[in-house]
């Protein structure tokens, strides 16, 4: 039995009711009071939210969730994510007729990966603030060449960033929430992204400069990256082929940046992409699909064909780079400088073999993968 | 076979969904129907007499002028199903809660808002209701939104507790569930409001046949209403558009107090139904 007391029952206490005819054994629950409304309201009530009423004693209505289905369980991600769960938590009790959501990634061979949830944990934790994280403030001026140099590299970097934003950008909507885990690190990856689009686009004008050049090779390279509709490949090309590059160029910068705030950004980056490579190295090797590897390589050297008659890396960037490794700006410094960069170059092509031969590639398909990566890095 | 036509009032978009997905229910069924909309119940009324629906799904003042109607012309009107939310309503009459005004016949020569003229739980029962009580020469404020529609909206009676809150009427007319929508909602305030009447319990709307039009397919038509289960994820979504759990037998007890106000009231709504009904 309830007693309301004085209490009007218009005003909240049918959520008692409702709570005494959920936890009720036979789904009856008296009703007292001294409201003289409470009559009327509590019969009112009962009409228009389904239950009856039996003097003062109110006998709970059909459930509209009598036949729901139970969106998996809390903590297990299941073989298969029904459609019918739509956006609802793992566990949850959905309503049977709700409209039906189709996600193409739904099921835990395509869409899962059970390193996700750590990952996810560990990019959260991850996060840096870039209006504290950079010494924006620090003084310094740079000889022109090497300014010019800095915001041409900046230019470059901002347009690779962005493509590494649309890219989990487009797959994010075709996972089935159910495997949320995944969703979240891909959604933290391109916050990760926006945030390295904010920092190096700062240091571009951060002493006044305008923007350098964006070539057609390097977009036409970077277009092939985000038109890609094949999840895997998508995430092998950006994280495996292009991260994996590109964290040794941050590395590079982070050791050749001619200032304080351009060698932080890139060691912060670089941090960021170190875990995004990690995600998708794990996630596409712990696949066991024998055909995945094949599906890869033939991506590699479509998109090795479609770049072909490209110019890929902008000429200007590669000059750039030379000019910051350059201890003077001299013949004899830039010779330096342009070592350097071809090491650099040697690095990347290493770098991704290691990554080809940890997701399953022999040493030799390795190689020959490596080689055929686009000239723009990423 | 010929489609059994229904007829309904159109007083809301959301009325096309709901006979769409009827339709397509009753034909699942083997029962081919179709629908025709009105502008007004009066329009229906004659048109079901005419012969151009079936069956109409009417407010029950448009189940008073149909029976009526159809008396003086030797015919026999039934009211066959209803929904389970149509049995019993209240209306009640609140005025402000700190007011002079503490029983029916305090509202004597007071302005009273109502709903639309011709809404039998807004206007013409609470009306009914404060003149038997003991209210003489009460001043109707009425909110006649959407005439024709017998109150099928819910826009007049908001309007009448609007006037009721800004003292622009000491009492205001509303049924009972709307004076709870209208708490819920934030339109009346805690401790705002009193009721100072009640009406007894009424029925409302009512699917109206015709003796002698289409009675088997009539007779189907009705079994299968009864059929529709509220667990069913396909029948659920039009039941809740209609705003109910469970379709009912129909049954005729529940419209004595409107036939008295419709009678009795000297208002220009009940006049005009007087009028209707004579023609
Ligand atoms: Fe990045
Ligand atoms: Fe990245």
């Amino acid at each position: 039995m309830i007693d309301l007391g004085p209490a009007p029952f218009d005003r909240g206490p049918h959520v008692l009711v409702e709570h005494a005819l959920r936890t009720s054994a036979d789904g009856r629950v008296r009703v007292v009071g001294s409201h003289p409304d409470l009559g009327w309201q509590l019969a009112t009530w009962c009409r228009v939210v389904g239950h009856r009423l039996e003097g003062d004693v109110v006998v709970r209505g059909g459930d509209r969730f009598a036949r729901s289905l139970v969106s998996g369980h809390p903590d297990a991600v299941a073989a298969n994510a029904d459609p019918r769960w739509g956006l609802a938590v793992r566990g949850a009790r959905v309503e049977d007729g709700a409209a039906e959501l189709s996600f193409a990634l739904a099921d835990r061979d395509t869409a899962w990966d059970e390193d996700a949830p750590r990952l996810l944990a560990q990019a959260q934790a991850g996060q840096w603030d870039p209006a504290t994280a950079v010494p924006w403030d620090e003084p310094f001026e740079l000889p022109e060449p090497l300014e010019e140099a800095v915001v041409q590299v900046m230019t470059y970097l901002v347009e690779n960033e962005t493509a590494a934003l649309l890219v989990p950008a487009n797959l994010v909507p075709r996972l089935h929430p159910h495997y949320r885990e995944v969703v979240g690190f891909l959604a933290v990856q391109m916050a990760d992204e926006a945030r390295h689009v904010e920092v190096f686009t700062r240091r571009i004008g951060l002493r006044g400069r305008s923007p350098g050049t964006s070539s057609r090779g390097g977009q036409a390279s970077l277009a092939t990256l985000v038109t890609e509709r094949d999840p895997d490949v998508a995430s092998f090309l950006l994280s495996v082929m292009g991260e994996t590059s590109f964290l040794e160029l941050l590395r590079f910068l982070q050791q050749h940046g001619p200032d304080p705030v351009t060698r932080a950004i890139c060691r912060l980056a670089a941090t960021d992409e170190a875990r995004h490579v990690a995600f998708a190295v794990g996630r596409l090797r712990r696949r066991g699909d024998p055909a995945l590897l094949d599906r890869l390589a033939a991506a590699v050297r479509a998109r090795e064909a479609a770049l072909r008659h490209t110019s890929g890396l902008d000429p200007h960037v590669f000059d750039a780079l030379i000019v910051l490794a350059s201890p003077t700006f001299d013949p004899e410094g830039v010779g330096v400088g342009f070592e350097r960069v071809v090491e650099l170059v040697g690095r990347m092509d290493r770098a991704r073999r290691a990554m080809l031969v940890r997701l399953g590639f022999s040493p030799e398909r390795a190689t020959e993968l490596s080689a055929l990566h686009t000239r723009n890095f990423m | 076979m010929t489609p059994l036509t229904i007829g309904a009032v159109a007083y809301d978009p959301k009325v096309v969904t709901i006979w769409e997905g009827f339709c397509d229910w009753l034909a699942s069924r083997g029962l081919p129907t179709t629908y025709v909309l009105y502008a007004t119940y009066e329009q229906q009324v004659d048109a079901h007499l005419a012969g151009a629906c079936d069956v109409a799904w009417n407010s029950p003042l448009a189940w008073l002028q149909t029976e009526r109607k159809a008396a003086r012309r030797g015919r026999v009107a039934r009211a066959f199903v209803m929904r389970d939310t149509d049995r019993d309503l209240t209306s009640v009459v609140l005025a402000r809660a700190e007011g002079p005004v503490q029983s029916p016949a305090d509202l004597s020569g007071r302005v009273v808002a109502t709903g639309a003229h011709d809404s039998p739980q807004a206007t013409l029962i609470p009306l009914q209701v404060l003149s038997t009580a003991g209210a003489s020469d009460v001043r109707p404020l009425v909110f006649d939104v959407m005439p024709g529609k017998h109150g099928d909206h819910v826009g007049g009676e908001r309007d009448a507790v609007r006037a009721l809150l800004d003292g622009r009427a000491d009492a205001a007319c509303v049924i009972d569930g709307n004076a709870l929508a209208f708490a819920r909602e934030g339109l009346i305030p805690a401790d705002a409001l009193r009721v100072v009447a009640r009406s007894a319990p009424y029925d409302h709307c009512v699917f109206t046949s015709l003796d002698g039009l289409r009675d088997a397919d009539v007779a189907r038509f009705g079994e299968l209403l009864l059929s529709m289960d509220w667990e069913d994820p396909v029948v659920r979504p039009l039941l809740e558009l209609e705003g109910l759990r469970k379709w009912l037998p129909g049954r005729t007890t529940g419209f004595a107090q409107l036939a008295a106000a419709i009678d009795g009231l000297d208002t220009p709504g009940a006049a005009a139904v007087r009028a209707f009904v004579d023609a």
